[in-house]
């Protein structure tokens, strides 16, 4: 069964199981590996993606929830070939990435909460990535780089 | 072309197409006898740690150590850059392939047979290896803390002094002026009287016809301008935007995926198998059985593991469900009546007959100090197994072809995994390739071969490329596990609450050797251990037997201050008088943390020191108690490594280990029920997420002594002083980990997402 999308800016039509979840067809079928598998049940947040801009678990969601939509990976996050999102400027500014395999994830995130709130408070930053788990323990910078990122996009309380 | 040198043995060859190469490994002299054959027949194979300049006056480090998030291969680029004066924005990193000649075991057997200390728990490793001649080369390691303060420290200045030193020998010679009037600046050469300026580049093949400089001469510290910079590292701009290649990343043509179950019982064996519903869903290619196998642990033990099915599909989804579906009986060899429970009372069993007690150390008489206390102190400790959870699962891919063989994997020991799989495959060294990935964290798990051997087997059978992806409740329940362990303890104190006797026996002893002893001077100690092994498999987990030792060491020596009724920070300070660098981080942790203030109603500090892979860490902990649980605001860290080649590294180093042990203080906890483990993923393996996070304040000494590791010292003070500040805030002293056992922590769970 053919289900067609769009991710990053392109049209997608991929012959597969719609049951197939969103995680292994972006992996699998288009070679977009940079949404990681972490856990397969929503706990982790490795995989997260945007769906119409609202940050899901790509693990759990069978493709078919994302038939006719619009879906964002860490591959379309930037703006431009030459040009980061303000949040991966932020996350480099303050070194965030240790190993770096749920920082994919923790992005997308933090991009759905400032697409949603320019300048969240600590305790929307905690609401919003409390998914997202990091072994590296890399908490506090990721705070503090969702706050410098809100700030340089003119939201921010700083 | 090869010259001994004092300390190190040097090499060096021209590029083709230009430039030079230099290598530079640990001279192997002082050698015991039994082993100078094995060290002699090395030769040039040895080199650890090699520098290239190209035409274009790029500077490539070529480091020995994979890249885990510790951010080693940055610094150690720092360290070679420093020595050469080379130009930062032209250095370049490459990790070294996994081949015998880029071995750092050369190193930590110089380092071990010079008397220069080297981290206890590799010397068995090493000295296990060596005992097996043909396969001692087979360390690659990063682990240990190993890298900066090894490999970085005697390979990377060394080589790095020892290119600049040829470069600036074939331009004095060119330009024929004393090799003394020549200055190096960011990869270029000056001639102050003549005004003559070139690039290191111009040099390079002139160079290296040279002879290496016998004696490279190393700056003084306070020269230095690269090494002590916070610079960049490499690595993270790949990890912003999705393009950092994991091991799971890799994509071949014809790939197919694998998915496996391992015998959930340890060792375990399949009765039956019942494949027919997986075999005819759609996509799945085949069912495989895969034989028990042995695989070595970075610690230097074989640990067994049971037999286990592989399915292999058109997709890791496919393969999952179809696992799901498979029939399996398994053969459980006995081993499926064992619990958490049995364990422990095995552990006290055996503590209680102590049969076969080993000792750690031994000093003054300890009955005696016993029989003159004035007061006795006693305590025992216990903490689970523990599970690392990486947060990319164990997966390797391989592609088998006309007696060839490819393996991409992300591993802290790739000699030794390329070892594994050559053996599984019945196949020579040099026909087996090992490209090693970013690794989605380590912390241990990741030195451990199993991944990739399975993944060899399943490509022989299909022979076709094959990505062998495990689910993350096979992670969880097919880990090579810290062990459980039991600690008991008896103090002596005297009519002022002085220590003066410190008995200690644990279950059971692993590395670093030295983890079980104390820093404090107490003039009677006996510390030992009783072995009481189980059919789980034992691994190395951050900071290895550390992270125990120092819960129990540090929780133990707080009830003694509270025994005599002296503040913790104060009571640790007197027994430490005698040693200063101790004293030193102590005091600055108190300082820092502001000890002597009072933090307010509900509101405490616990502290906790450690000196672990040549650096010494305290911390302090601050909580809150709301409404009976436990929040934990605050921690404060003094970490003394010598010298912090790279500043914002160590602190994140320390961060991380801080969150790490936390997080198993907290909640870690793998439980054993009919011999199998009982948690499988995140909602029951749980780890510490954003909201519970506390702010961390690291401070570091550059005391100058030698460069100790950052990677793990931060992991083992954690618990502690966790447990210390309830202690201090609640009265209730908890003895066993995970904390959360005794009392409720502050740690919301995450809301529900699609």
């Amino acid at each position: 069964m053919t289900t067609t999308f769009n991710v990053n800016g392109s049209e997608h039509k991929v012959d597969v199981d719609p049951a197939k979840p969103l995680l292994w067809v972006l992996r699998e079928q288009l070679n977009l590996t940079g949404t990681k598998f972490g856990c397969g049940m929503a706990q982790c947040g490795a995989c997260t993606v945007l769906v119409e801009g609202v940050a899901v678990r790509s693990c759990v969601t069978p493709v078919a929830g994302a038939a006719g939509k619009s879906v964002t990976t860490i591959e379309g996050l930037a703006p431009g070939a030459d040009r980061l999102h303000p949040l991966q400027q932020a996350w480099i500014a303050h070194q965030v990435p240790q190993c770096g395999y749920c920082q994919s994830g923790q992005l997308m995130s933090a991009a759905a909460l400032l697409g949603r709130n320019p300048s969240p408070s600590d305790a929307d930053i905690n609401a919003a990535m409390q998914g997202n788990i990091c072994r590296c323990g890399m908490y506090s910078r990721i705070r503090s780089a969702i706050k410098t990122a809100a700030t340089a996009a003119g939201g921010g309380d700083e | 072309m090869n010259k001994w040198t004092r300390r190190a043995f040097i090499s060096s060859g021209a590029l083709v197409g230009g430039g030079i190469i230099v290598g530079v490994a640990i001279r192997p002299g002082n050698l015991a006898h039994d082993v100078a054959d094995v060290m002699e027949a090395d030769g040039e194979t040895l080199v650890h740690a090699y520098v290239k300049i190209d035409t274009n006056n790029v500077v490539t480090a070529i480091v020995p150590h994979a890249e885990m998030g510790q951010g080693a291969q940055t610094a150690l680029a720092q360290m070679l850059a420093e020595e050469l004066d080379a130009d930062w924005e032209q250095v370049r990193f490459e990790e070294a392939p996994a081949l015998g000649a880029y071995n750092n075991s050369a190193l930590g057997r110089g380092m071990l047979l010079t008397g220069v200390e080297l981290p206890g728990f590799i010397a068995p490793t090493v000295e296990g290896a060596m005992l097996r001649l043909g396969d001692f080369l087979n360390l690659q390691i990063t682990g240990g803390s190993l890298s900066i303060r090894a490999t970085g420290q005697y390979g990377m200045r060394f080589a790095g002094a020892a290119t600049k030193h040829m470069l600036k020998r074939a331009a004095a010679d060119a330009w024929d002026v004393p090799l003394a009037d020549i200055d190096t600046q960011r990869s270029t050469l000056h001639h102050r009287a003549s005004g003559k300026s070139e690039p290191y580049a111009t040099f390079a093949v002139a160079a290296a016809a040279l002879k290496p400089s016998y004696t490279p001469t190393l700056k003084d510290p306070k020269d230095f301008s690269i090494i002590g910079q916070s610079v960049p590292r490499h690595d993270i701009p790949s990890k912003v935007d999705g393009t950092a290649q994991f091991a799971l990343d890799v994509r071949l043509p014809g790939m197919v995926y694998a998915t496996t179950m391992r015998a959930p019982v340890f060792g375990g064996r399949i009765a039956s198998l019942d494949d027919s519903t997986a075999r005819s869903m759609n996509g799945v290619l085949d069912v495989i059985k895969l034989p028990a196998t042995s695989s070595s642990s970075m610690i230097g033990g074989y640990e067994e593991t049971g037999e286990t099915v592989a399915v292999v599909a058109d997709s890791y989804w496919t393969a999952r469900n179809a696992l799901n579906a498979l029939g399996i009986v398994w053969d459980n060899r006995g081993n499926d009546s064992l619990s958490t429970a049995d364990v422990y009372s095995q552990h006290d069993n055996d503590l209680a007959a102590a049969k076969g007690r080993e000792p750690d150390f031994v000093r003054g008489n300890i009955e005696s100090a016993m029989t003159k206390a004035a007061q006795v102190v006693s305590a025992d400790y216990r903490v689970p197994f523990l599970a690392h959870t990486c947060m990319e699962p164990i997966n390797a891919t391989v592609h088998l072809r006309n007696g060839v063989c490819d393996v991409w994997v992300g591993c802290q020991n790739p000699l030794g995994v390329r070892r594994a799989v050559a053996e599984v495959l019945d196949a020579n060294e040099d026909q087996v390739t090992l490209h090693n990935q970013f690794m989605g964290g380590g912390f241990g798990r990741k030195a451990v071969p199993d991944g990739a051997v399975q993944a060899a087997l399943i490509a022989k059978a299909v022979e076709r490329p094959v990505q062998l992806i495990w689910s993350r409740e096979e992670d969880v329940r097919q880990d090579f596990y810290r062990t459980a362990a039991t600690s008991q303890f008896r103090a002596a104190l005297d009519d002022s609450g002085v220590l003066q006797g410190w008995e200690n026996t644990y279950v059971e002893k692993g590395e670093p050797v030295e983890a079980p002893l104390i820093p404090y001077a107490v003039p009677a100690q006996d510390i030992g251990s009783v072995a009481s092994p189980t059919h789980v498999p034992k691994g190395s987990w951050r900071s290895v037997d550390e992270s125990q030792q120092a819960f129990f060491t540090e929780s133990f020596i707080d009830e003694c201050a509270a025994a005599a009724g002296v503040d913790p920070v104060a009571y640790r300070a007197t027994l430490l008088a005698d040693s200063p660098r101790h004293l030193a981080v102590l005091e600055r942790a108190a300082r820092e943390a502001n000890w002597d203030a009072p933090l307010g109603l509900n509101r405490a500090r616990g502290i906790a020191i450690k000196e672990c892979f040549g650096s010494i860490t305290a911390e302090v902990v601050e909580i809150t108690v709301i409404e009976g649980a436990i929040s934990i605001d605050r921690v404060v860290a003094v970490i003394d490594l010598g010298l912090a080649v790279s500043p914002d590294g160590v602190r994140g180093q320390i961060e991380s280990g801080i969150i790490y042990g936390l997080t198993a203080a907290m909640t870690g906890e793998i439980t054993i029920n009919n011999g199998a483990v009982v948690q499988s993923n995140f909602h029951d393996y749980t780890a510490m997420r954003m909201p519970a996070a506390p702010v961390i304040e690291t401070h570091i000494i550059n005391s100058g002594h030698h460069i100790g590791g950052a990677g793990e010292p931060g992991t083992p003070p954690a618990a502690p002083a966790l447990a210390n500040a309830i202690f201090a805030a609640t009265g209730q002293r908890i003895r066993e980990l995970p904390l959360a056992k005794r009392i409720r922590f502050v740690d919301p769970r995450p809301i529900t997402v699609r």
